[in-house]
């Protein structure tokens, strides 16, 4: 396929044509939305129709984006093609239309979400066939892509912010997805709120760059926003600051993380789908869209890789004692994450944008696989109708003898995100520390963020093997009378599983870098669309003695964390959940993960509540409002009313008075 | 001559309306209220509306306040207590009055030619002001033909026939209302 | 016969005015409802002589509506005593005082 995309070249104009199918990569999902959602609502039971509708719009939408990419990939974009579909907003001299815009980096993003979608969806036909809003979940999964799609192809601020908002819905609605338990939707609701503050960062930051700038269109900003900037460094750094507070709130950075734990409280594919391989890259993706005005703002950038850096290890520390094997993941895509934004900040987008398609690929898998696990140990407890939780790593173990696929496969994932050579995680991460290191020279605060980069690749690799080793290897101990009752996935769930096993070995060859022989395809690829920022704070990438240094030292930590995680693991002494003692020490905070929530919830959620309820509620809604408002228009109609009824004495006299009074009136204006 | 005799009519007329309003006596306000008719068809003589005059003793005078006066008998009201309202009431009453009366009294204005130019301009007939006079002076004669009498009849019965017949439903629907409304059991 | 007295008509409508204003005044000051009647009577009476005297110079219609405001009185002396004696049979008063029904 690649060769392919680097063949003949043919005219932009035949690319254009194509591109404007575009919209029905949008508009099958979209239908798949209000399909399955018809069914929800009126014929839930059939499933049937649901399977076929559901992976069926995606499948169609990846065949578009396919077709497109065709089309697109043999010419030399140097400006992306947008497709406008109509006028949005006209006021005064905002102009805003609802427009796509196509180029090499919406291509990749569109492949991500469309393909890894899709693979997700059939997963899901297996995983949530049993459940009785079948229906209702495909409607919001489809309603997800939708959005998610919007998001990557608008061709400006506010056309992205409808995806961006839709997809917080989107994934509001799927957390709390079997909403009867109160957890699932409080998590939905911390979901959607913990995002409402990064939005409202998202929100400021576009009235800043009107202001500024004069245009919210990503296109003129990349013409227009160095010019516009000259000498106001203040302002484009205050800008990107608030950029910076929605990307932490969409994509789980501190200090707008803790929704994403709290996510797994939904089904295990849409922690997969979103929080994993696409909305929670969203952040990543705008990062690299308004890649000048970061480059332009070098103190935000560094803002930015320091809240990567910093979230990295953070979750990464966190993940080495939670033992529900979900929350592992969880703080694994929060760390990974903030990889991701080590390697944008550090001026490396490429590097960035690369890790985000790896980490997509492998941490689906993992994802996926550990729903294959949960779905077998469910199933497993549901026969003895055992209470105990079939999340917990703890009532696992010796899996691979039951889960022989899944295990080959979760090995691999394992491997590939710890940073085993070769594998695509190896190449990815690799290249965000080896830009940071090499960007230490010029700023050396990045040296620090290299070195907790490096720190939680170390504790990557050790959670991950841990995870491994507890879930897989020893002796079961999910008990004996369950023990029969463990089996493989059936094959709509595992044939996902082996397509991203596939693309997460193989995922390394799109950037595949020098010294092993390849021609980074990706970064040229990706070159136009991040030349903006390049011409003002190029990436940088170490070469020679340093960079086979550097190489070194990845692979001693994630082979050595690798080996550590494993030894220490199998060496513990690990009893099922319910037999298990308290966490003690050190441990015992990593376990509650550093009181974070607790804080937050003391620091800032109480008083809100005290304020809302005290002077909100009673002294404005109820004070203000309801007695100057409601009731004051009552007292003051009945104040007039009473007023008014001084005239009706019922005394003749007095009415004669009033009378010739109002004729002496009449008479002086008639006689003027 | 004509001067003197108007203004004995007009203060005559003024003092028994102050009387008639000021009396206490329901019967004794009615006797001077006749006497301020009175005085006013003389008045009425003295400009030129004879067959009015002789309508406002024989109709006013003889038969309205005559009604007045049986039916102030029929009730066999006392008279006790006065009903003139109190302090308030004087004031009141004596601040509108006076009110309209300052009014009414730039009335004093309307000259003769005044009263000419705001009749001519008036849609009708008149070319100018000095026309009113004339033309009115040319009516009374022609009026002058037909007798006192008559001169009323013609226009009457030409130019206001038909409010004439309305006014004869007007008198049917009052004594019937008067009827109904008088009676002990409906 | 007619006569023709162009100069009695500004002192007619002044005395005129004054007949009104002190039939206004007894209105507002009387409570026994045969005075109000009777003062009402007054300023008919007043508006006669201003129609009278007003047909000096506009011509005959002036005497004219006299005839009419005289037959509008009587009806409405008729049925205006009619309603106070029914109200009297009620009331045992003709005091407007008491006439409050409509208070509130």
């Amino acid at each position: 396929m690649l060769a392919t995309l680097q063949a003949a070249p043919q005219s932009i104009a035949t690319a254009a044509s194509a591109a404007r199918w575009l919209w029905l990569a949008v508009a099958l999902p979209l239908a798949g939305f209000l399909i399955n959602g018809a069914i929800a609502f009126w014929q839930p039971q059939a499933k049937r129709a649901v399977s076929l509708i559901g992976p069926g719009v995606l499948l169609g939408a990846f065949a578009v984006v396919l077709y497109v990419a065709k089309s697109v990939g043999g010419v030399h974009l140097e400006a992306p093609i947008i497709v406008r579909l109509w006028d949005w907003i006209g006021a005064g001299d905002l102009r805003i239309p609802l427009a796509f815009q196509v180029d090499q980096l919406s291509l990749v993003m569109l492949m991500i979400v469309t393909g890894v979608g899709s693979l997700i969806h059939l997963f899901s036909v297996g995983y949530m066939h049993h459940d009785a809003g079948y229906a209702r979940y495909f409607a919001y999964l489809n309603l997800f892509v939708a959005n998610m799609l919007v998001l990557v192809l608008g061709d400006s601020l506010p056309v992205l912010f409808i995806g961006w908002e839709g997809v917080g819905l989107c994934s509001y609605l799927l957390i709390g997805f079997w909403y009867q338990d109160k957890a699932n939707a409080d998590a939905g609701k911390k979901a959607f709120i913990v995002n409402r503050i990064g939005d409202f960062g998202f929100l400021v930051a576009m009235f800043i760059l009107w202001y500024a700038v004069g245009t919210l269109s990503f296109r003129e900003l990349a013409v227009m926003a160095a010019g516009a900037f000259e000498g106001h460094t203040a302002l484009v750094t205050a800008a990107t600051l608030f950029l910076i507070l929605g990307c932490t709130g969409k994509s789980a950075q501190i200090p707008l993380y803790t929704w994403l734990p709290d996510a797994m409280a939904g089904p295990t594919p849409v922690s997969a789908l979103i929080h994993a391989a696409t909305m929670v890259t969203a952040g990543v993706y705008l990062v690299a869209r308004t890649n000048v005005l970061f480059a332009l703002a070098p103190f935000s950038s560094m803002v930015l890789a320091g809240i990567g850096a910093a979230t990295a290890i953070f979750a990464a520390t966190i993940g080495l004692r939670q033992y529900d094997i979900k929350k592992v993941l969880a703080y694994s895509t929060v760390s990974q994450l903030g990889y991701m934004f080590l390697g944008v900040g550090s001026g490396a987008y490429v590097a960035g944008v690369f890790h985000l398609m790896t980490h997509a690929f492998f941490k689906a898998l993992l994802f996926l696989g550990s729903g294959s696990v949960i779905h077998a140990m469910h199933h497993a407890y549901h026969e003895t109708h055992s209470h105990d939780d079939p999340q917990d790593m703890r009532n696992m173990g010796g899996l691979r003898k039951a889960m022989p696929v899944t295990f080959v496969l979760m090995l691999l994932a394992t491997l590939a995100i710890a940073g085993f050579p070769l594998l695509s995680g190896f190449f990815s991460k690799d290249e965000i520390l080896a830009s940071t290191f090499a960007r230490g020279h010029d700023e050396p605060v990045y040296y620090l963020f290299w070195a907790l980069g490096m720190a939680a690749a170390l504790c990557t690799a050790v959670y991950m093997m841990r995870l491994i080793t507890m879930t897989f290897l020893g002796e079961n101990r999910t008990g004996a009378k369950e023990a029969p009752h463990l089996h493989e996935a059936p094959w709509i769930m595992t044939g996902p599983l082996v397509v991203l096993g596939i693309l997460t070995v193989a995922g390394g060859l799109f950037n595949l870098p020098a010294f092993v022989g390849g021609h980074h395809w990706l970064e040229t690829w990706l070159e136009p669309v991040l030349a903006p920022a390049a011409a003002i704070r190029p990436a940088l990438l170490p070469h020679g003695a340093t960079e086979w240094a550097l190489i070194g030292a990845a692979v001693t930590v994630a082979l050595g964390g690798l080996w550590l995680g494993w030894r220490l693991t199998s060496r513990a002494v690990i009893v099922p959940a319910k037999q298990a003692a308290a966490e003690t020490g050190f441990a015992k905070v990593l376990f509650h993960k550093y009181y974070v929530d607790e804080i937050y919830d003391a620091l800032v959620v109480r008083p809100l509540l005290r304020f809302s309820e005290s002077t909100l509620w009673k002294q404005m809604d109820q004070g203000v409002i309801d007695g100057l408002g409601v009731n004051g228009a009552g007292r003051l109609a009945r104040g007039l009313g009473r007023v008014g009824s001084w005239l009706q004495t019922g005394q003749v006299g007095l009415y004669l008075v009033l009378f010739l009074a109002g004729a002496l009136y009449v008479i002086h204006v008639v006689t003027r | 001559m004509t001067h003197a005799v108007f203004v004995f009519f007009a203060l005559v007329a003024v003092a028994s309306a102050l009387f008639c309003v000021t009396q206490r006596n329901p019967v004794a306000a009615i006797m001077w209220l006749i006497v301020t008719m009175l005085s006013l068809a003389g008045i009425f003589v003295l400009l030129g509306a004879e067959f009015a005059g002789a309508m406002q003793v024989l109709v006013y005078a003889g038969a309205i306040l005559v009604l007045f006066m049986f039916f102030v008998m029929l009730l066999q009201l006392r008279h006790h207590d006065s009903d003139i309202r109190g302090k308030l009431g004087w004031v009141l009453a004596l601040g509108v009055a006076g009110a309209l009366l300052m009014q009414l009294a730039a009335l004093k204005g309307y000259t003769p030619g005044r009263l000419a130019e705001e009749i001519s301009s008036a849609p009708d007939q008149f070319a100018s002001p000095a026309a009113v006079f004339p033309h009115a002076a040319e009516v009374q004669q022609t009026a002058v033909a037909l007798g006192p009498v008559g001169a009323v009849a013609e226009p009457m019965f030409t130019r206001w026939l038909v409010p004439f017949e309305l006014t004869s439903v007007l008198l049917l629907a009052a004594i019937v209302g008067a009827v109904v409304l008088a009676k002990r059991r409906l | 016969m007619p006569v023709f007295a162009p100069g009695l008509v500004g002192p007619a409508l002044l005395l005129s005015a004054v007949l009104f204003c002190i039939g206004v005044a007894g209105v507002l000051l009387r409570r026994n409802a045969i005075i109000v009647f009777l003062c009402i009577e007054l300023m008919l009476n007043a508006v006669n002589l201003t129609f009278v005297a007003v047909g000096q110079l506009y011509g005959m219609s002036g005497q004219v509506i006299v005839f009419f405001v005289m037959s509008v009185a009587a009806a409405e002396a008729a049925v205006g005593l009619a309603i106070v004696l029914s109200v009297f049979r009620h009331r045992a008063t003709v005091d407007l005082k008491h006439a409050n029904l409509l208070q509130g």
